[in-house]
């Protein structure tokens, strides 16, 4: 098996008292597809954010390429610019055109020249079907595009795993397709991302390993047809069950 | 001067701007420039001031970042609260008078104007940056952190031309204001509209007159600026509409149009 990209140790999370996640450990390879599934509150988002430093963890370790990202001495900054985060509320840079969200990070934090940046950024901008709207600024635009977008400025970084934070859940319904298509495009060219999602069929299509998440722990996780057909853990299937009956 | 003063109001106020219309002049090109200089580096104190007050501080900081930023803001409060404290003619006096007084430096009138009209404003904006700042939504910070942005880059390139867009109606108000507030600038005797409108005033004992001028020109100059700030932020806003840039022509003949018209709010 190929080197880690992530190993995530022992991670905890407390607001105060509110133990959020207790001792989470999984470990991403490259072309690995974690989706993770469960209840509000499971701590779902909470880990995301976590991987990313969003939240700093209260305890445990994420390493990246064996380096413990969480150590004072690391550079947060440069380690976020090889992780990409899509988020729920796209966060799209509500000052800047299409072309401009996607090529500033490659310009001003890649240090990259200009041209190199436009390209790149209409490569991916044309990959989510959003090249026409180079010179739309986001509020021109439609949840869902707006999410394309976002995609494709996480992409531009050229990232070596890219987490998904319910990248649907503020969308209406006849636009939740459009996005779930670019990722699955994604996770066809072996893309390695986290998803963090509601959509439960999307899951276990899309993705090679399933987690599932209850009151701050894994409480199962593994492949998604044995998750989602035979699941073990009584938790598991009492949250499948809601779902599938709806 | 040989003619004779009218005895109607509107008869002496013609004569007043006939005769001392250049004086008037000249005192509003100051009030101008001074009220235009003063908010123009009073703004750029405030955004100083704001960046400074909303740096975050995590544990992980060294000790010398957190003494050091946390020194820096009980600075600045310190300053905005005596600038917002007291009156800016009694500022000025303090300003003027005290290097008059104790120091072998003489400011002219018009600098020592400036000055004070530009740490007010300052104390001022320092507090309206803050709010601008705090107002940009947080998924901004953090979408500009998800692709490695350090806060500096977040800052400049993300936050803050959003919190200067949405501060722009208040350093209108704030301009309008000092447009108006340099008249006390007349007790250490800088030579602005107020100055002139009293000299005249009191060489015909026609003060009503030559405040019916002087008024007419300040509420000019506000109104002039107002309407100028505002272009100025439809300027900043761009475009209501934008091109769809393609390649393909034949999708531009397969009905794809590139909305050029805005759509009406108040039109159902």
């Amino acid at each position: 098996m190929s080197k880690a990209i992530l190993e995530i140790k022992h991670l905890q999370k407390s607001f105060g008292k509110n133990n959020v996640l207790r001792d989470i450990d999984f470990t991403i390879y490259p072309g690995d597809i974690t989706s993770i599934i469960g209840a509000s509150g499971s701590g779902k988002s909470t880990l995301l954010r976590c991987i990313n430093v969003l939240e700093r963890p209260t305890g445990g370790e994420i390493l990246h390429n064996g380096k413990n990202i969480l150590d004072k001495s690391n550079n947060v900054a440069a380690y976020r610019a090889k992780v990409g985060m899509v988020f729920q509320s796209f966060n799209l840079f509500d000052n800047m055109t299409v072309l401009e969200n996607c090529t500033i990070g490659v310009t001003k934090v890649l240090k990259k020249d200009k041209k190199y940046a436009e390209d790149l950024a209409m490569k991916y901008l044309t990959q989510v079907g959003m090249s026409p709207y180079i010179n739309a600024k986001p509020k021109q635009l439609s949840g869902g595009q707006k999410q394309r977008v976002a995609i494709a400025r996480a992409l531009c970084m050229q990232p070596e795993v890219l987490l998904f934070d319910e990248p649907t859940s503020a969308l209406d319904p006849e636009m939740v397709g459009e996005v779930l298509d670019v990722i699955r495009s994604l996770a066809e060219e072996g893309m390695t991302m986290i998803i963090v999602t509601h959509e439960m069929a999307f899951a276990r299509d899309v993705s090679n390993r399933t987690i599932f998440m209850d009151k701050g722990v894994i409480a199962e996780e593994g492949t998604p047809q044995q998750l989602f057909t035979n699941p073990q853990n009584p938790r598991t299937k009492e949250f499948l069950s809601r779902f599938m009956n709806n | 001067m040989t003619s004779v003063l009218p005895e109607s109001f509107i008869g002496k106020v013609l004569y007043l701007a006939e005769h001392y219309g250049p004086a008037y002049l000249e005192g509003a090109k100051l009030t101008l420039f001074i009220a235009l200089v003063g908010t123009l580096f009073g703004c750029l104190i405030g955004f100083v001031c704001g960046i400074v007050q909303t740096i975050p501080l995590s544990k992980n900081d060294s000790f010398l970042k957190i003494a050091v930023v946390k020194l820096a803001k009980w600075t600045l409060n310190v300053y905005v609260e005596f600038f917002r404290g007291t009156p800016m003619m009694v500022q000025a006096m303090l300003f003027y008078y005290g290097f008059i007084q104790y120091t072998s430096y003489r400011p002219t009138t018009t600098l020592a104007g400036i000055v004070v009209v530009s740490i007010n404003t300052g104390a001022y904006m320092a507090e309206t940056m803050r709010g601008g700042i705090f107002s940009v939504d947080k998924g901004q910070t953090e979408g500009a952190k998800a692709i490695g942005m350090t806060h500096f880059q977040t800052m400049l390139y993300v936050i803050l031309p959003q919190a200067i867009r949405n501060i722009m109606p208040q350093i209108g108000n704030n301009l309008i204001i000092n447009i108006k507030d340099t008249s006390v600038l007349s007790v250490i005797s800088v030579c602005e509209l107020m100055y002139h409108g009293k000299a005249v005033a009191g060489t015909y004992y026609t003060t009503f007159e030559s405040f019916t001028i002087v008024s007419i020109i300040y509420l000019t100059l506000t109104f002039a600026c107002s309407r100028l700030l505002r272009l100025l932020e439809k300027h900043i806003d761009g475009a209501d509409s934008y091109d769809l840039a393609t390649t393909d022509t034949l999708a531009h003949t397969s009905g794809m149009t590139n909305y050029p018209h805005k759509r009406e709010e108040d039109e159902l």
